[in-house]
């Protein structure tokens, strides 16, 4: 709880004026099957997400999820993630998700994941995010 | 020295936003389930052209043990069963850590259900890697998994769909589109309701198990 807690002293804030909280990723199961992280954005001004890396994964993708009439769920890479000003834009499990593959480890709990986000503005924000366990289900919760 | 007023974060008040904002999730998401389940008939209790369920347990698959199994094999209990596939990075992790909670919650009735998660990846999902990936969830989980054939039939018994979708974000280059119910099915193998992560807390699923057993 001590340890997390220091590690959700967010909101953080670039000079975009971008705050991202509640940031946190699930641990993966095997290095080969895609792993996710989920966060919070808002931002100011008008803004996109563009571009999210770490040094473990070899490939970031916003993925939207969308679940049809018939109970269908769908993913589709979203890429640039639209920050209206002002707005809060929330990934979360269920929804939308940062998907990592190509892991060169899998993501262990209890350890934190780098992550470098870059927004059409030019801004570029690092942050550690806390794995938690397989079966988490959101960063308050453990 | 006095202190501003204003300097404190308002952790709490972010807390009970979030808080807020998870109860509205899940308010909305029983509306939306309550409108599915109308729009779908499969849980409607208003509705009933017959006095059979069209959803059925019935299968021909292999666990993640490596042993041949059908719906028999299960009909000493309950079955709470997803559909989904191990290179789902949200959905299915999502559920399935959901259902562990829900077994749990069951305490010494879990006995009497078992959780099934039936791959629509069998190319991928094979019995080690479904051995694999069930033990991280819950002890209890069973996996299965099977030809294309096989998966294709147990997914038409249940009345669930999935679709191969080619992406190129994706591992391999593909996701497996699905359904992201949970069917709860009775020992005989009979529809007995749906349920979908995001619909109730794993408390009130437990609750409403119980209460059927």
């Amino acid at each position: 709880m001590i340890p997390l807690a220091a590690l959700t002293m967010w909101p953080m804030t670039a000079q975009a004026d971008v705050t991202i909280s509640d940031g946190w990723a699930r641990a993966s199961i095997l290095a080969s099957r895609p792993a996710a992280a989920y966060l919070t954005l808002r931002s100011d001004e008008d803004d996109q997400l563009i571009g999210i890396t770490t040094p473990i994964a070899g490939h970031v993708t916003v993925h939207g999820v969308e679940t049809d009439a018939n109970g269908v769920s769908r993913m589709s890479a979203i890429e640039a993630l639209k920050l209206p000003s002002g707005e809060t834009v929330t990934l979360a499990p269920g929804g939308m998700h940062l998907m990592l593959i190509a892991l060169t480890e899998k993501l262990e709990e209890g350890t934190v994941l780098p992550l470098t986000l870059t927004f059409a503005s030019g801004a570029k924000i690092e942050i550690s995010v806390p794995v938690l366990g397989p079966g988490a289900s959101g960063p308050e919760k453990e | 020295m006095p202190t501003e007023p204003h300097e404190t974060p308002p952790k709490s008040q972010l807390l009970r936003s979030i808080l807020w904002a998870a109860a509205f999730t899940a308010l909305a998401g029983v509306a939306i389930y309550s409108g599915l389940e109308m729009y779908l008939g499969n849980g409607s209790k208003n509705v009933r052209y017959s006095g059979e369920a069209a959803i059925r347990s019935e299968f021909s698959l292999t666990d993640h043990t490596g042993q041949d199994v059908t719906q028999a094999d299960y009909s000493d209990r309950w079955q709470m069963v997803f559909f989904g596939f191990t290179n789902c990075p949200d959905i299915c992790p999502t559920t399935l850590a959901y259902m562990a909670s829900v077994i749990d919650l069951l305490g010494d009735d879990a006995v009497k259900v078992a959780p099934i998660f039936i791959t629509v990846d069998p190319e991928r999902d094979t019995v080690p890697v479904m051995a694999e990936y069930v033990s991280v969830f819950h002890p209890r989980l069973i996996g299965l998994t099977g030809t294309e054939v096989q998966v294709a039939e147990a997914a038409t018994n249940f009345r669930t769909w999935y679709e191969r979708t080619e992406d190129d974000s994706a591992p391999d280059g593909y996701f497996m589109a699905h359904g992201g119910y949970v069917y709860l099915m009775r020992p005989d193998g009979a529809f007995e309701a749906v349920y979908q992560e995001g619909g109730q807390p794993p408390e009130v699923l437990a609750q409403d198990i119980l209460e059927k057993l």
